[in-house]
């Protein structure tokens, strides 16, 4: 997302809900820094979570159906109330999710199911092109047949899909 | 409850300045509130999901449920000294426990932040072994009940900072050198810049006790298991333990009469006092293990001096003599094991 003031990637955004108004501000670090604002990936996560809308009236908040939390509680304890506050509180958590995590905007590692990523055939990928010079450079030419053939095997497999792309 | 037994140090890579190293995955099951917002019953029903996926996979030995509710303060206690259990989940009350390897080389954690937490932990730096044991063990728990995933931010945490892959890696490392050459603070900067948290004896809240630094991954999302592993093992934490490495030797060769001087004033002390507090303990004891480690000190084993961290805490304490101990008796029961476990 773009800095609101200049084609920069944004790193403060910020969402003020006031009398039932919904405003964002998204900016860069120089914009933000013009405008006082700290960067957020240099707080703790419960000063981020206070950045989070400060309502002025509580019950035009929702709460989650999950679990009955309401925004303003998981500001308080620092914790989600349960698995679905991430969608009902979907953009303030997403907000502070990336903030908490230098900016990561989507998980990318092993999925319900044994599900691999790309990342981990990659990664295992990696290993094998190094099992394979060692078994060459000791001479160890049946080893090295048979690192090839796996390393074949994995270049046909197709990363697997997982779960949505919401 | 058992004594539980620490795994074998034997041969373990890099024990000079590693003590342990850990992986430890986050879950929750599907359609639960997370343990803060549990009822009792909630929490009780995630107990009667969770052990039988768990317990049975837990390790090739044999696994103890301990029931963290109807445990008294002392056993909490000697678990958390233990590192088995966190402050918060030897603190918390309601329905909650941990499955533990009778060796002490994994610990589930049921209800504490999260509806499960689950340790693999080996001595040395081992973290790709601690992550192969710890991983099977998520997938066995898989086949039996369903862990709360996200589409886009990956397996759901109460606290935002372990969504994702839900994996921390982390190491203790002993680094009396850095701290005596005043070059700790470079890699705390250096840590910080890669992502890295370094915390004290206890983890997350604690403060360094004899020199020991806990250090692990901050972020868990945006990158696979894999990559974090790469991430840990290849930039920071070797670099560290070869940097301890050098300001050891840089200690021998500026002064080594000095450094002798004060491992073995140390030694002479904890051979001889009568009351001993944790702290001065903990100081004097990483210095002998400097000294072990360098070689100045033949007549003391190392694992011996890994053991006595653990055994000098009080909880250790009041097990071993049956009985509470106010802190002047502790003190003195302390100073005692030292003298015996440390006689020339």
């Amino acid at each position: 997302m773009k800095c609101d003031r200049c084609d920069r990637p944004a790193i403060v955004h910020q969402v003020i809900i006031s009398n039932g108004k919904h405003t964002e501000i998204h900016l860069c670090e120089v914009h933000a820094a013009e405008a006082g604002v700290p960067n957020p990936g240099k707080q703790p996560v419960n000063k981020l979570l206070a950045k989070i809308a400060t309502p002025t009236t509580p019950s035009a908040i929702p709460s989650c159906p999950g679990c009955g939390a309401t925004l303003s509680e998981i500001r308080k304890a620092s914790l989600l109330g349960c698995p679905q506050c991430y969608d009902t509180f979907e953009e303030a958590i997403g907000i502070m999710i990336e903030s908490a995590q230098a900016g990561s905007t989507r998980h990318v590692g092993r999925a319900p199911g044994g599900a691999e990523s790309v990342h981990a055939m990659r990664h295992e990928s990696r290993r094998l092109v190094e099992e394979l010079d060692r078994a060459v450079r000791a001479e160890q030419y049946e080893r090295a047949a048979e690192i090839k053939a796996r390393l074949s095997r994995l270049s046909e497999e197709q990363p697997p899909h997982h779960g949505g792309t919401s | 409850m058992s004594e539980h037994k620490r795994a074998d140090q034997g041969d373990a890579p890099d024990l000079d300045v590693v003590l342990t190293s850990r992986a430890r995955i986050a879950r929750n099951l599907t359609g639960v509130p997370f343990v803060h917002r549990a009822t009792a019953d909630q929490r009780r029903d995630v107990i009667a999901r969770l052990r039988p996926a768990l317990e049975p996979a837990a390790c090739s030995e044999e696994t103890e449920w301990i029931d963290l509710e109807s445990a008294n303060a002392l056993q909490r206690r000697v678990l958390y000294e233990q590192h088995l259990i966190s402050r918060q989940h030897a603190d918390l009350q309601g329905p909650r426990g941990v499955a533990v390897a009778r060796d002490e080389s994994m610990s589930i954690m049921v209800n504490e932040e999260d509806h499960a937490r689950m340790h693999a932990i080996s001595p040395g730096l081992q973290p790709h072994a601690c992550f192969s044991r710890v991983r099977a063990l998520d997938e066995a728990a898989e086949q039996v009940v369903e862990w709360a995933f996200h589409d886009r931010w990956g397996y759901q945490t109460a606290c935002p900072t372990n969504a994702g892959t839900g994996v921390r890696f982390s190491a203790m490392l002993h680094l009396p050198a850095l701290r005596l050459t005043r070059e700790l603070e470079k890699v705390r900067h250096a840590a910080k810049d890669l992502q890295l948290a370094v915390r004290g004896y206890y983890g997350e809240g604690s403060e360094s006790s004899g020199h020991f630094y806990q250090v692990s991954n901050q972020i868990t999302l945006g990158c696979s298991e894999e990559e974090l592993l790469d991430r840990f093992m290849s930039t920071i934490v070797p670099g560290i333990v070869d940097y301890e490495r050098s300001a050891r030797q840089a200690l021998l060769r500026r002064d080594r009469l000095a450094l002798e001087d004060r491992v073995h004033r140390d030694l002479a002390i904890l051979r001889s006092a009568r009351v001993m507090k944790v702290d001065e303990a903990m100081r004097r004891l990483s210095t002998i293990r400097l000294g072990v480690c360098l070689e100045l000190v033949p007549d003391v084993p190392l694992e011996r001096i890994n053991d006595l961290f653990q055994q000098i805490q009080s909880g250790h304490l009041q097990q071993q003599a049956g009985q509470s101990l106010s802190p002047p008796e502790a003190q003195a029961a302390r100073a005692a094991m030292l003298r015996e476990r440390l006689a020339g």
